[in-house]
């Protein structure tokens, strides 16, 4: 079934559609109408998967997609537009330019959190790249999935961009198949298997995965307002959001400040009682569920702690002093569980952060633009945002992707394109000029060596100080000349100089 | 002279003193007597002691890997004039020791002299004085645009080293497949374990002897071994992995590469196709593709593999090549300098078999000689798609002629087999040149001329599909071992403006979030 699905995908993609870009921009336009039309019906959907706020979907996801599409279309002729680069001698007078091409079927794994995000924006990479799409959203949000293979298919091409649905051994069966690139948005593990499995056909993978994102509170900031960022940015989607802001490290001194900050936070956000409030979203399944609260056991929650099986809900929760050593420090929590860690200063929290595997973003809290930048500088992480979190998330000029156990490849706007086109390298040279050409073949002597090796030379312009001042006093000098030999010229032609310089225009015409 | 320079240099940046310079170089104990003579010269004795037991003790891999970590760790790599002296110091180390470089070359593939300086020397001293001249604008911050929500922030991407990658080399370029992606792994901060390959065992040794000399000690390694070493080191943990060389090693390499999610970048090879069609100049035509053909012995990734031309075009290009060849080889190939050979007695019975077993006829050469391990230039024709030489990269000098009636059928030809390294088309109409461009995929593409598109530092140099995955050379290979981290940088105002994104939801507040967030806003202008 899978297999015959890609098959009729990969045929479609070899008949060249894909290839005029009008073709892509008309799909694009599809997809946008798809997401302005379909809108309710998408809130909807992810009410029944996590009880999703009806704002909270526009504004995490559909408002992102929309933009993306929409720079997308305005941006798809410069993308992909051949770019020339440098030349050497021995190519002075040939085309050379790198040439984006579509890679060929793309398979697109997508996640449960933002099931319509994680899928669709890399889809518009794809499209835009002139790729054909295997797109294999979530089984996990169910709703999700069962829309976006309904809706799909009806505002896109079918062949092209096929929507396939099913668990864990569809996709098993699935990724045994042959892919040009294979993207991934999930977990660690999962993106293990993703990556082995792509051995077999030496497909290029992009792995979107997690991490525990350290968010630093520096006693030196305005704690109101970044209790309040951190608070949205963690409970958001429940706290089940890829880049939240995992756990919070700051001093001791702040800690008590910090807690009451949130507390307060939470009670402007979602009132006393988050269970009754709209805005706030539940736990995807049961396992999860169990996952999240057994996380929580043995340590007393300061803020929240409460829970409700049969809605699969858990408060709010912020804890206090946990041990870095704790099993909630251990894995990604993703859920909405926020432990404290306090540490001595901001070096202790930069050790305390290198330690750890690199995460897919790291939030600063600090006044002092010199402390966050020494900050940024002595750690690394997939992405960073400064006195506010998950903000780079939103712009598309901005790559957007892991390093280390946090993910490879980066996408988002201009660099899903990249990511999704193969660079090819294109030397467009003529049978000509094969007087140059001579020095290079066999037999070799050591003056036709020293030709070549002149030619090649790269970039033929060196940039040295000492060509600087070559190239100045030589400008110098050759005006100096040119205008000698103008004076030379003029007088030559018998015009009288010191005539007309004496005289002046005026006298000339009058 | 200058090492002294390097050892001063090194001293200062890393606030360490003579423990830096005298660790061994790991798996080679051999020259670590050539290190000690200049590095210990004046420094206690106590050093000289420690140094001889630890190089006794030989250092384990996983230990040479943890080691440079603890460098990495420690921030030396990350200054900008640290790299650039890298960059210089590696400069020195072909320029003094060209002539060594050469001598080793001709020991291992009988490179002709000119091709040594010209695929292995000087390629690699373009690039660095490429990298050491942007070295300064790779590394500065790419400030992106914003949107209206973010339009008072910093907004930026930096270029922030790895970690320690691993960089596999291949025998057909030994120096250069192995030390232009170290450029670029140096250039971005990296630390750097190079592994040389085994199978060209004086370039192997020399490199082993020279880098420790040249480059710091601490941050680059040289690592040795045939395929269980290299198994075994692949179990390590690296922050990048960049491997040159064919399908079969890239697939473990991928494999062991899951295991720690490390990003690698795989070199494979694959059969490059080259086709004639139209209008040629059948002598300047025969002459570039003889030239990149047997270049290195057809030793090179990015030679053609095989010819695409119609009957009539063969007709005219089998003389074109016989009178090429004896213009660049003479009448007996095997006495001429500017031939090179088989690299091992292995491979060469490999080719031998390959041509025996082919069913197309031998119109040029098709000699060999096993003691010098030499297979004369040779040229097929009537050779099948589904012949013995066409199932695999030939990686000799064997040029098979397949023959296609039109130029649809060539392309179909070539589409048919894997997506290859490079791909080539003569013609001297450029309707032909771009019809093939348009419909072909390769990793790159060169018309009229073989090979010379991996020489320009400006082009990436890489494959696609099965002829591998990302690319390098000059600031390509820089971003290749570099992780583009994005910025943000927020300030404390605007509280009101990030307000609308808090819940309690409102209607109001969706439609201003909806307004700020899209990347043309009409406020474009501030």
């Amino acid at each position: 079934m899978d297999r015959q699905t890609v098959q009729r995908t990969r045929e479609a993609f070899l008949s060249g559609r894909t290839r005029p870009l009008e073709f892509r921009l008309q799909q694009l336009h599809a997809l946008k109408r798809m997401i302005n039309e379909k809108e309710t019906e998408i809130s909807t959907a992810l009410k029944q998967d996590i009880n999703r706020s009806q704002y909270d979907t526009p504004l995490l996801e559909l408002i992102g997609i929309e933009n993306e599409i929409k720079l997308a279309i305005d941006k798809l002729a410069v993308w992909a537009a051949p770019r020339p680069v440098e030349r050497n001698l021995l190519t002075i007078s040939d085309e050379v330019y790198i040439q984006p091409e579509p890679l060929g079927v793309v398979l697109i794994i997508g996640a449960w959190n933002y099931p319509w995000a994680l899928t669709l924006v890399p889809l518009i990479g794809a499209i835009a790249a002139g790729n054909a799409a295997v797109v294999k959203p979530s089984e996990l949000s169910e709703y999700s999935s069962l829309l976006l293979r309904a809706l799909l298919p009806r505002y896109l091409d079918k062949d092209l961009y096929p929507v396939v649905t099913g668990g864990v051994s569809e996709t098993q069966e699935l990724l045994r198949l042959r892919f040009d690139h294979v993207f991934y948005t999930g977990s660690s593990t999962v993106g293990k298997l993703v990556m082995e499995a792509a051995a077999r056909h030496l497909t290029p993978v992009t792995l979107e995965l997690g991490g525990k994102s350290p968010c630093y509170i520096d006693k030196n900031c305005d704690i109101r307002t970044a209790c309040r960022r951190i608070t949205w940015g963690k409970f958001v989607n429940c706290g089940q959001t890829c880049i939240a802001p995992d756990f919070i490290l700051c001093e001791p001194c702040i800690q008590g400040q910090v807690v009451e900050c949130i507390r307060q936070t939470l009670l402007e956000f979602y009132g006393a009682d988050p269970k009754c409030s709209p805005d706030y979203g539940r736990i995807v399944n049961q396992r999860h569920f169990n996952r999240v609260i057994g996380l929580m056991e043995g340590y007393t929650p300061v803020v929240g702690g409460q829970s409700d099986a049969s809605q699969c809900y858990i408060a709010p929760t912020v804890l206090k002093d946990v041990p870095p050593q704790s099993r909630m420090m251990q894995e990604e929590i993703f859920g909405p569980l926020l432990p404290i860690v306090t540490v001595s200063d901001m070096d202790d929290a930069i050790h305390f952060i290198n330690e750890r595997e690199k995460p897919l973003a790291l939030y600063i809290f600090c006044s002092d633009k010199k402390a966050s930048k020494k900050m940024i500088g002595e750690t690394t992480s997939g992405g960073v945002t400064v006195n506010d979190v998950m903000m780079h998330y939103t712009l598309s000029s901005l790559p957007f992707g892991g390093v280390g156990q946090s993910g490879m490849g980066r996408y988002h706007g201009k660099h899903t394109f990249d990511q999704l086109s193969h660079q090819r390298a294109c030397l467009i040279r003529s049978l000509g000029m094969e007087s140059v050409n001579l020095a290079r073949y066999p037999p070799q002597d050591r003056r036709r060596a020293r030709r070549v090796r002149m030619a090649l030379r790269s970039p033929l312009i060196d940039m040295s100080k000492r060509t600087f001042i070559w190239a100045v006093t030589a400008t110098i000098i050759g005006f100096g000349l040119f205008i000698s030999l103008l004076v030379i010229l003029l007088i030559a032609s018998g015009l009288n100089c010191t005539c007309w310089y004496w005289r002046g225009f005026y006298n000339y015409f009058y | 002279m200058r090492m002294t320079s390097a050892l001063s240099f090194l001293t200062q940046v890393t606030g360490k003193s003579s423990r830096n310079l005298q660790g061994t170089t790991p798996g080679n104990t051999r020259d670590s007597s050539v290190c000690s003579s200049w590095s210990l010269r004046g420094l206690r004795g106590w050093c000289r002691l420690r140094h001889t037991s630890q190089s006794e003790r030989m250092e384990t891999q996983s230990q040479v890997v943890e080691r440079l970590r603890e460098t990495f760790r420690s921030g030396v790599t990350l200054p900008e004039q640290f790299r650039r002296t890298q960059l210089t110091n590696l400069i020195a180390m072909i320029e003094e020791n060209e002539e060594q470089i050469i001598k080793a070359l001709h020991k291992d593939l009988a490179k002709p002299k000119f091709e040594a300086v010209l695929s292995e020397v000087d390629i690699l001293i373009n690039e660095l004085y490429y990298a050491n001249a942007n070295l300064n604008s790779w590394m500065k911050r790419e400030y992106v645009t914003k949107n209206l929500a973010t339009k008072l922030d910093d907004c930026f991407v930096r270029r922030e080293p790895l970690g320690v990658v691993l960089v596999i080399g291949a025998w057909n370029y030994p120096l250069q497949l192995l030390l232009l992606p170290m450029v670029g792994a140096i250039a971005a901060g990296n630390c750097v374990i190079i592994k040389p390959s085994e199978i060209s065992a004086a370039t192997e040794q020399l490199i082993a002897e020279l880098v420790p000399k040249y480059l710091s000690q601490d941050c680059y390694a040289v690592v040795q071994g045939g395929a269980e070493e290299t198994k075994a080191l692949l179990k390590n943990r690296f922050d990048h992995i960049f491997y040159t060389g064919s399908q079969a090693v890239a697939r473990s390499v991928l494999v062991a590469a899951s295991v720690h999610l490390t990003p690698v970048t795989l070199e494979l090879g694959g059969k490059c196709p080259c086709l004639l069609y139209g209008a040629v100049n059948m002598a300047a035509a025969a002459r570039r593709l003889v030239w990149a053909k047997y270049f290195n012995s057809g030793q090179s990734c990015v030679a053609p593999d095989y010819v695409l031309c119609t009957p009539a075009t063969r007709e005219a290009l089998l003389p074109e090549i016989q009178k090429t060849l004896v213009d660049c080889f003479g009448t007996e190939p095997q006495a001429s300098p500017d031939l090179g050979r088989i690299v091992s007695p292995r491979h060469w019975t490999h080719l031998m078999e390959l041509l025996g077993r082919s069913k197309g006829k031998v119109v040029v050469g098709g000699e060999g000689n096993q003691e010098d391990k030499y297979i004369a230039p040779t040229v097929l024709v009537d050779v099948a798609e589904d012949d013995a030489l066409m199932q695999e990269e030939i990686f000799g000098p064997i040029l098979p002629i397949i023959c296609v009636d039109t130029l649809e059928e060539g392309i179909a030809f070539i589409n048919r087999q894997e997506k290859p390294l490079a791909l080539y088309v003569f013609s001297e109409e450029s309707s032909v040149v771009e019809t093939v461009l348009k419909n072909t995929s390769s990793g790159g593409f060169c018309s009229n001329d073989g090979i010379l598109h991996m020489t320009l530092p400006s082009l990436p140099f890489g494959g696609v599909g099965s002829s591998g995955w990302g690319n390098y050379h000059g600031r390509w290979g820089f971003e290749t071992f570099s992780h583009r981290r994005a910025c943000m940088l927020r300030g404390w105002g605007l509280e009101m403006l990030n307000g609308l994104r808090y819940p309690p939801y409102t209607e109001r507040k969706l439609s201003w979030v909806r307004w700020s967030a899209s990347p043309k806003s009409m406020c474009s202008l501030m």
